[in-house]
């Protein structure tokens, strides 16, 4: 049985300018110790898709479909079932380090309260814990940092500190949403890498959200690809980044600047913007900006299952 | 424009009334270079190095403590305000954040007519109109679009939009700051190729600010890698991707994750470990020597000068000549 089954997700958001179709039909599914990720550009869907699993849609939110953790449907549990989970088996990374953190808490309250509500730790013995954590993600000197406040670590620190929270349950299920997309490069490397040694440590499922192609190539082991609040693609790394059947999978591969390959070369753009999640179009939704429509695009493609797991939402696959 | 040992410090009062206390911080510390009609000179680093303070003394927009900014031939920061606001015409600036750079209550047509009313307050509507269109159609933007607001445009549009403000005025020198990191990456291509173009066109003086090194290759001539407020590195494009002169630069260089599955998982990292120090309390010497792998006695004592090589590429490292830095592909 898959860890997290996820069937028909629907979200949509009410605004004075009429409804948001933020996720439409969505569907996947991930085992246990599988990095999955869900990448696409912003507004596709990602992390309001995560979200809502979560139960963490703001009020105006609505959601329908399911979403079974180890059989049970997270969408049909009441706050108090989800809270027996969430922090527990299943925790999250949030994006931006600097407003998910209390400002107004030291960091060692911040950590010790999710293991003394979950593990029933005494507080003494959860702070040795939350210092161990701080030193697996290689915070120097934690015995000190973990007495300071969030404003007074750096950008890198306070996300290290994050990924330290996520991992102090001993999740099963891990969502980190950009985890690297507000620190620099060089600390970016460094948080890759701690996750991929906690996965491999824990046998942890992870979802990562990401539009940095270049960590999810590096980290996952399955993508799915997001457009427009739709699944447009979805299989294993070899197939995404060797193999993609989607003309937006390929567009987004081709317009990343990558140092491998000569500089003069003139970056591919994907032309146009995404479209209005207020008014989406008939047919494909990529259909305007799509260097291969033709007229059966008016129509909504289905996903296809190609080899080996690999699915595409795109009628071109059918005609090849 | 040539720039001359260029430093900008803040000080910053911490403390009560009874026992004050000030720190210097040196958000720019140092730097020279000098740039060509027509160049395109790439400035990286992560942040808190100082590329935003950087490209805020070239345009005068804060006053340096210490170097000079040569706008041919003239220093800027000698300059009365009345000659500097004329100097002002060519240079321009292209900020980070596309919407919040634009006022939301100003139409398209205004946004980009300002600087034409601040500098030439008598000229005439229809010759307003027709400069503005001239610039939207030449960033790709659609003319008939003049009397929307910001809001009704994507991100990708709004930096359209910021880049047509900057050209209007016919400027010789666009300074970008981090022109596409908030912009996603399919849009970021549109961008980059969309300045390249311009630059080309225009014979515009280009400097291209960003944090990573990648976008930054595609449209630059030169690169100058920065740290901690000093340039580490002035290099040739081609000659900084293949062999960089310093760890800091090879470093960056090799933390760019390769969208490739199998050349990203036998990466070998950066080699760097830790966060860059503080800027309030820099590491004496060379101010890289907390993180270098290469590190020697030497780099703890003295600071080091950035030198010109036998290349002609400039480096501040003590073992710029021993090390052998060069890029190997894998794969």
């Amino acid at each position: 049985m898959a860890l997290l089954e996820v069937k028909d997700l629907d979200v949509g958001f009410d605004t004075p300018e009429g409804k948001v179709h933020a996720v439409n039909h969505l569907s996947f599914s991930l085992e246990a110790g599988v990095t999955l990720a869900l990448v696409g550009e912003s507004g596709s869907g990602k992390t309001q898709a995560v979200m809502s699993i979560l139960g963490l849609l703001a009020e105006n939110g609505h959601v329908s479909g399911q979403a079974l953790f180890k059989g049970q449907d997270l969408l049909q549990m009441n706050t108090q079932e989800l809270n027996l989970r969430r922090g527990n088996e299943i925790a999250m990374i949030f994006q931006d380090p600097m407003t998910s953190l209390n400002p107004y808490l030291r960091i060692d309250r911040q950590m010790t309260e999710v293991v003394m509500h979950h593990k029933g730790l005494k507080k003494s013995e959860a702070t040795v814990y939350a210092v161990e954590m701080l030193r697996a993600v290689q915070i120097p000197d934690p015995e000190r940092i973990i007495r300071q406040y969030p404003h007074e670590l750096s950008g890198g620190m306070r996300q290290k500190v994050m990924v330290a929270m996520g991992l102090l349950s001993e999740p099963e299920l891990l969502i980190a949403d950009e985890p690297t997309a507000a620190v620099d490069v060089t600390v970016q490397v460094q948080i890759t890498h701690l996750m991929s040694a906690l996965r491999e440590k824990s046998n942890t499922a992870i979802i990562l959200i990401s539009h940095d192609l270049g960590i999810v190539a590096g980290l996952c082991d399955r993508v799915l690809v997001m457009y427009a609040g739709e699944a447009v693609e979805c299989g294993s790394v070899e197939q995404i980044y060797y193999d993609p059947k989607h003309p937006y999978t390929q567009g987004l591969l081709n317009s990343v600047p990558r140092l491998d390959q000569p500089g003069s070369r003139e970056l591919e753009a994907i032309p146009g913007n995404p479209p209005n999640l207020l008014n989406l179009p008939d047919g494909c939704k990529f259909r305007d900006r799509c260097p291969k429509a033709f007229d059966a695009c008016r129509e909504k493609p289905p996903m296809q299952l190609g080899e080996d797991r690999h699915a595409y939402r795109c009628f071109l696959g059918l005609s090849e | 424009m040539r720039v001359q040992d260029l430093a900008v410090h803040f000080i910053l009062r911490e403390g009560g009334l009874l026992r004050p206390k000030t720190h210097t911080i040196k958000a720019v510390d140092g730097v020279s270079f000098d740039l060509n009609a027509g160049e395109t000179l790439g400035v990286v680093g992560e942040s808190g190095s100082g590329k935003s303070t950087l490209a805020r003394a070239l345009l005068a927009l804060i006053k340096p403590d210490r170097g000079r900014v040569l706008w041919f031939g003239e220093d800027l920061h000698k300059l009365d305000e009345e000659s500097l606001r004329k100097k002002r015409q060519d240079m321009q600036i292209v900020f980070q954040d596309p919407l919040a750079a634009l006022n939301p209550r100003m139409t398209v047509r205004n946004i980009i007519a300002e600087p034409l009313w601040t500098f030439f307050p008598k000229i005439a509507r229809v010759q307003v109109d027709e400069r503005v269109r001239g610039v939207m159609k030449m960033v790709g933007l659609l003319p008939n679009q003049v009397n929307r607001y910001p809001h009704e445009f994507s991100a990708g549009q709004c930096q359209r939009i910021g880049i047509a403000r900057a050209l209007v005025l016919n400027p010789k020198l666009v300074i970008c700051d981090e022109p596409v990191s908030a912009l996603d990456v399919s849009v970021q291509a549109q961008i980059v190729n969309l300045l390249k173009n311009l630059q080309k066109k225009l014979n515009l003086s280009l400097v291209f600010i960003a944090h990573d090194l990648s976008v930054v290759r595609h449209i630059s001539d030169r690169v100058m890698v920065m740290y901690l407020g000093r340039a580490m590195e002035l290099s040739r494009r081609d000659a900084l991707y293949r062999r960089p002169l310093h760890p800091y630069t090879s470093a960056l260089i090799k933390a760019v994750p390769v969208p490739d599955p199998r050349l990203a998982r036998v990466k070998t990292d950066s080699g760097l470990t830790g966060d860059m120090p503080s800027p309030l309390s820099p590491p004496p010497g060379c101010v890289f020597h907390s993180r270098c792998p290469y590190l020697i006695k030497r780099c703890q004592m003295e600071v080091p000068a950035l030198r010109r090589m036998e290349s002609g590429d400039w480096v501040a490292c003590h073992r710029a000549e021993e090390l052998d830095l060069t890029i190997v592909k894998s794969g």
